[in-house]
């Protein structure tokens, strides 16, 4: 093994530390592209709508990346990778709760009539907020003290939550996009490969205990 | 003294600088000012004259048709906010991708249940009536809504000019579908060509509008160049754009929109805050350039010119 592939394998923890600023950083770009733009006028002229849309995509787009990281742990032979999960985990419910409070907010001006009905009658709505619901213990758990008080095992069973989280954010995409749901779809098709190749993973684990 | 207002050539609403496009040219100007930014002139300057699209001339404003106490969108918001599937199902896509349409020569085909068919070249089809302004809402089925000023005539003078037969009971509007020219039409979003419809009561009532322009100007090709129809009381996307053919027939046409999805999209889509789009309201819209929703009037606010044609229909089933 090269010294180079060593040191990208068991990197020193000062270096894992950088990757996560790097992460944060990186991750906020489209969030102060909206604070900025909405004052200065980048949006458009439909800048609510942007919003909406943009949190939207960025909520998937960072679920895509926190599910990706065990499957590139596993394939790359990089386990430290596992300590940037809860970080993208994070990120991924910031940007989920800037587009449930645009749409509470800018959509629907906190009018409590029309949300329960939009919940109730919308199916598309209907998932997409039993989304945001399910990530909210996940996102209070993503901390070293939660780990240790519910134990490693509970934990981790809590957090496969992400699991449901994805399908329902997949349709919730999917439905709303009804008519023309070609870019639902790519996401759609990305799950299916992250959370096929942990099914994958699981029934080789399992062969190899049973031969 | 006597003083009179010209009526030869009144001030057309679109011509009037609105308050906020006033206010916010002199923010420009002080800016400018600010950083000093002289040099920025010419690039401005060259930037506008390509937004500028070519000025209609002899265009009465008719003041039967103002929207009163609402202000007139930007025409900068206008060309840059629409749906043209043809050109791309994103709203950024057509004001770029469609820059490239042609609209010279251009022919409108008037054919099916008539007594004098006739195809009529587009700047014949200026000649026909003459041109008027008019300031009509426009509600998008997406529920956003702009106020426009449209150039054009009442599609009614067309259709007498050719004279339907008895059993023509309703109108279809074809609109281009040239693949070498609309990128769009690569996707199944819809079974192209794009074709729209209306009762003929509907064809012929006054307020639904053969349009040519908007703002003065000749429309842009995103806007549904050179010819498009305007009918303000139903969704935006009855109005089809850069139209070619108009068929008078004896059933209701199939439209692109019901054959897509029936369950979402009726054949009368009628401006209505009491039915609901399956994936959202109806009840309010969102005017671009505005924080706040507005209410969404029943038939767009125009019940008056137009609800007595549907008076005992159920407008739940016939949506």
């Amino acid at each position: 093994m090269s010294v180079l592939a060593k040191s990208f394998r068991t990197p020193s923890s000062q270096f894992v530390q950088r990757v996560k600023w790097l992460l944060i950083a990186l991750a906020l770009l489209p969030f102060f592209r909206l604070a900025l733009g909405a004052p200065l006028g980048w949006l458009g002229v439909n800048p609510i709508e942007f919003i909406t849309r943009s949190t939207g995509t960025w909520t998937i787009v960072s679920l895509v990346v926190t599910l990706s990281i065990t499957p590139l742990r596993r394939v790359l032979n990089w386990p430290w990778l596992v300590r940037l999960r809860r970080t993208a985990g994070l990120i991924t419910f910031f940007y989920a709760f800037l587009h449930f409070m645009t749409w509470l907010w800018l959509d629907r001006f906190f009018d409590w009539n029309e949300i329960v009905k939009d919940i109730v009658k919308r199916p598309f709505i209907t998932v997409g907020f039993a989304a945001f619901i399910l990530l909210i213990p996940l996102a209070i758990t993503s901390n070293n003290a939660s780990i240790k008080k519910l134990g490693a095992a509970t934990w981790q069973n809590l957090h496969k939550l992400v699991y449901a989280i994805a399908v329902l954010a997949t349709l919730h995409f999917v439905w709303l996009a009804r008519r023309n749901p070609n870019e639902p779809y790519i996401y759609a098709a990305i799950f299916a490969l992250l959370l096929g190749a942990r099914v994958y993973w699981k029934y080789l684990a399992k062969n190899q205990k049973n031969r | 003294m006597l003083i009179r207002s010209s009526t030869a050539n009144p001030i057309l609403p679109s011509e009037i600088t609105s308050e906020a496009l006033f206010q916010s040219r002199r923010d420009w100007l002080k800016t400018a000012m600010a950083v000093g930014g002289v040099a920025a002139l010419p690039a401005l300057s060259a930037c506008s004259v390509e937004a500028q699209g070519v000025k209609l001339a002899g265009v009465k404003a008719n003041p039967l048709y103002l929207v009163n106490d609402e202000k007139l969108n930007k025409a900068d918001e206008f060309k840059n906010y629409c749906n043209f599937y043809e050109f791309g199902t994103d709203k950024s896509d057509p004001p770029v991708m469609a820059k490239s349409l042609k609209t010279r020569p251009w022919t409108i085909a008037v054919e099916g249940e008539v007594l004098k068919p006739q195809v009529f070249d587009i700047d014949a089809l200026y000649k026909l009536a003459p041109l008027e302004e008019r300031v009509y809402r426009f509600r998008c089925v997406e529920a956003w809504s702009m106020v426009v000023p449209w150039v054009g005539f009442s599609l009614a003078e067309l259709i007498k000019k050719v004279e339907p037969k008895g059993n023509a009971k309703f109108v279809e509007f074809v609109t281009l579908a040239d693949k070498s020219q609309m990128p769009g039409l690569r996707s199944s979003v819809l079974d192209w060509p794009y074709v729209e419809g209306l009762r003929m009561d509907e064809a012929m009532n006054p307020l639904t509008l053969l349009t040519v322009g908007a703002f003065g100007e000749m429309l842009a090709p995103q806007n549904g160049a050179p010819v498009r129809l305007v009918v303000p009381w139903k969704y935006g996307f009855k109005s089809g754009k850069s139209i070619v053919k108009i068929r008078f027939v004896e059933k209701e046409p199939k439209t692109a929109w019901v054959k897509s999805g029936p369950e979402e999209y009726g054949f009368y889509s009628n401006v209505n805050p009491m039915v609901d789009h399956p994936r959202w309201s109806q009840a309010s819209e969102r005017r671009i350039g505005e924080f706040s929703k507005r209410k969404t009037l029943m038939f767009n606010g125009y019940a008056d010119q137009v609800a007595s044609m549907y008076a005992g229909m159920d407008l739940k089933k016939f949506f």
